[in-house]
């Protein structure tokens, strides 16, 4: 085996990539001895520009909100804070929309989080594995007495987004390049985020929908489901809400769980 | 639907061989010009694509991907195998690669003599090593994980470096030509990193192509860069893949051509994309030349009689 030492020129190089209080490595050189610190600086400068632009790619709807420069600022501190673990970009910023409700300077904009989680969820949905929504023909054949008992398999693109915000209509509103007329934010809203075949949709969710919606995609009876629904929300209404989940492609297929 | 193409990604689906592409060229395959090659219908070239790009589970990536490969020969290109760092390569990345060489069966594939992830934090970037024994060994043992796990021998890139590293014991040139001959690999060539190294490091472009084990070479990559300055106000050429390839690029691509025959040539463009008859018309152009030194005869393959 090789001498460890031989093989620390990674350890050398990496710590300053992301770090522009540290000096270039000293391992490193321009040609005849010539300095390398703006050599060194065109990696640095790699690195940390294609992390921010893959964070905007992202996250597009929080960048238009922000304006680029305050978005490329707060990029930059979340990609020093925490780097990318993985190779796949687009599993890149799964921590960011918590990192946007602890940043300081976006407490003006308390909704910004909330549309960076649905922006996090509509990527997630884009690049779920592909599988076959549930036909509604399926529930009709299920008998009456048996329908409390369902349990629905969520499809692999489908999630929730809750939010004490208005931030459903601020997220559809900024991935459009149209101007944005002024929204009220203070209204509390409920996002679904499905990609039953080629595109993902985003819809409001009805009140209770949301708590029903989780409560099936987390594998809980339809029973259960429509009362925790009901108590969350006294005018829901089973019948459209089943319905519209089924309609957006939540769901894969059903099982009758405790037969 | 195709018969294999459409196969998901398993690792039990097996590796198949796609026949070679010849002396043609390509591009990079970008979705926002997906229906302007889909209305040109077929074409004679290959289509590149970022082999990380494709890595997810499912959605329209694949799909635009499949419609391409339906009718065009493809070269898969792993950016983020971290090939030439000193950690152990990472298993689920080599099984994801695995899984899209056998879903897609690319007529080309490669990767980069670079790293890019150092213990847990991924750079996104080309990272440069020191040429020594020990990096030469770890660069040969990664290589061969690499082939052991897709069945074929890769194409490794040759980087652009913006600066070299005290400690090495020997020229790029030297250290790439131990490591096809150790591992049996394929070399690509990107001629713009060539020609961005030798500016950068002040070394003659000809004289590194001299040293350069040009039969080896089974792809050629042609770029754009874009120019800095150093620390001494001197020119620095960074390998931006931004803009049309530079004139000086063209002459040495002509130069390794005629060394070297046609090989399967790639025009590769990144960011600020073109329209796509933009990026069409560069691979005319490298088309061109590659015919310029077509063999006068068509011999074809000799088949018994």
């Amino acid at each position: 085996m090789l001498p460890e030492q031989d093989l620390c020129f990674a350890a050398a190089f990496a710590p300053a990539l992301l770090d522009p209080t540290r000096l270039a490595p000293s391992i490193v050189t321009g040609p005849n001895g010539k300095a390398a610190g703006k050599r060194y600086d065109v990696y640095r400068n790699n690195v940390t520009v294609s992390l921010i632009d893959a964070l905007a790619a992202i996250y597009p709807a929080v960048q238009r909100i922000t304006g680029p420069d305050f978005f490329r600022a707060m990029a930059r501190f979340h990609i020093r804070q925490t780097p990318p673990a993985s190779s796949l970009l687009f599993d890149y910023g799964r921590d960011f929309p918590e990192f946007i409700a602890a940043y300081e300077y976006a407490r003006p904009h308390p909704w910004l989080a909330d549309v960076a989680r649905i922006e996090r969820a509509w990527l997630d949905a884009y690049h779920a594995r592909d599988a076959a929504p549930l036909v509604p023909a399926r529930l009709a054949a299920v008998a009456p007495d048996r329908l409390g008992d369902l349990v629905f398999t969520p499809h692999p693109a489908a999630a929730v987004v809750r939010s004490p915000f208005s931030a459903m209509t601020i997220f559809a509103a900024n991935r459009e390049t149209t101007p944005v007329e002024r929204i009220d934010a203070s209204t509390p809203e409920d996002a679904l985020i499905t990609r039953a075949e080629f595109d993902v949709v985003v819809r409001h969710l009805p009140p209770g929908g949301a708590v029903f919606a989780i409560h099936l995609m987390s594998g809980r009876p339809l029973g259960e489901a429509a009362a925790s629904a009901l108590e969350a929300s006294p005018d829901f209404d089973i019948a459209s809400n089943i319905a519209g989940l089924i309609e957006a492609g939540a769901f894969t297929s059903i099982s009758l769980g405790e037969a | 639907m195709t018969t294999a193409i459409g196969l998901g990604p398993s690792t039990l689906t097996p590796l198949r061989f796609p026949p070679p592409v010849g002396g043609v060229a390509g591009t990079s395959f970008k979705h926002e010009h997906l229906n302007a090659i889909l209305a040109d219908g077929p074409q004679a070239g290959f289509f590149e694509v970022h082999a990380e790009n494709y890595m997810g589970a499912g959605g329209p990536p694949h799909r635009a991907l499949e419609a391409i490969r339906r009718d065009h020969p493809l070269s898969l290109h792993g950016v983020c195998m971290s090939i030439g760092g000193p950690q152990p390569l990472d298993k689920a990345h080599l099984a994801r690669f695995r899984g899209l060489v056998a879903r897609y069966q690319p007529a080309l594939v490669s990767e980069h003599l670079a790293w890019s992830t150092h213990e847990t934090s991924f750079f996104n970037d080309l990272l440069p090593l020191p040429y020594t024994e020990a990096t030469l060994a770890c660069v040969c043992d990664h290589i061969d994980q690499v082939q052991e796990a897709i069945r074929r021998p890769i194409l490794l890139e040759n980087p652009s470096a913006y600066l070299a590293f005290r400690e090495s014991s020997m020229s790029e040139t030297d250290f790439i030509r131990i490591v096809t001959e150790r591992t049996g690999c394929g070399l690509l060539l990107d001629v713009n990193n060539v020609f961005v190294s030798a500016t950068n490091h002040g070394f003659s472009a000809l004289e590194y192509l001299a040293d350069f084990p040009l039969s080896r070479v089974g792809e050629i990559h042609l770029a754009g860069h874009a120019e800095q300055s150093d620390d001494d106000g001197d020119l620095l050429l960074i390998d931006s893949h931004d803009g049309p390839v530079a004139d000086a690029v063209w002459k040495l691509f002509e130069i390794v051509v005629q060394h070297r025959g046609p090989v399967p040539t790639l025009i590769e463009w990144d960011s600020k994309i073109p329209d796509w008859l933009v990026l069409q018309a560069e691979a005319a152009a490298a088309q061109v030349i590659l015919d310029r030194y077509r063999p006068s005869m068509l011999t074809g393959d000799r088949r018994a009689a």
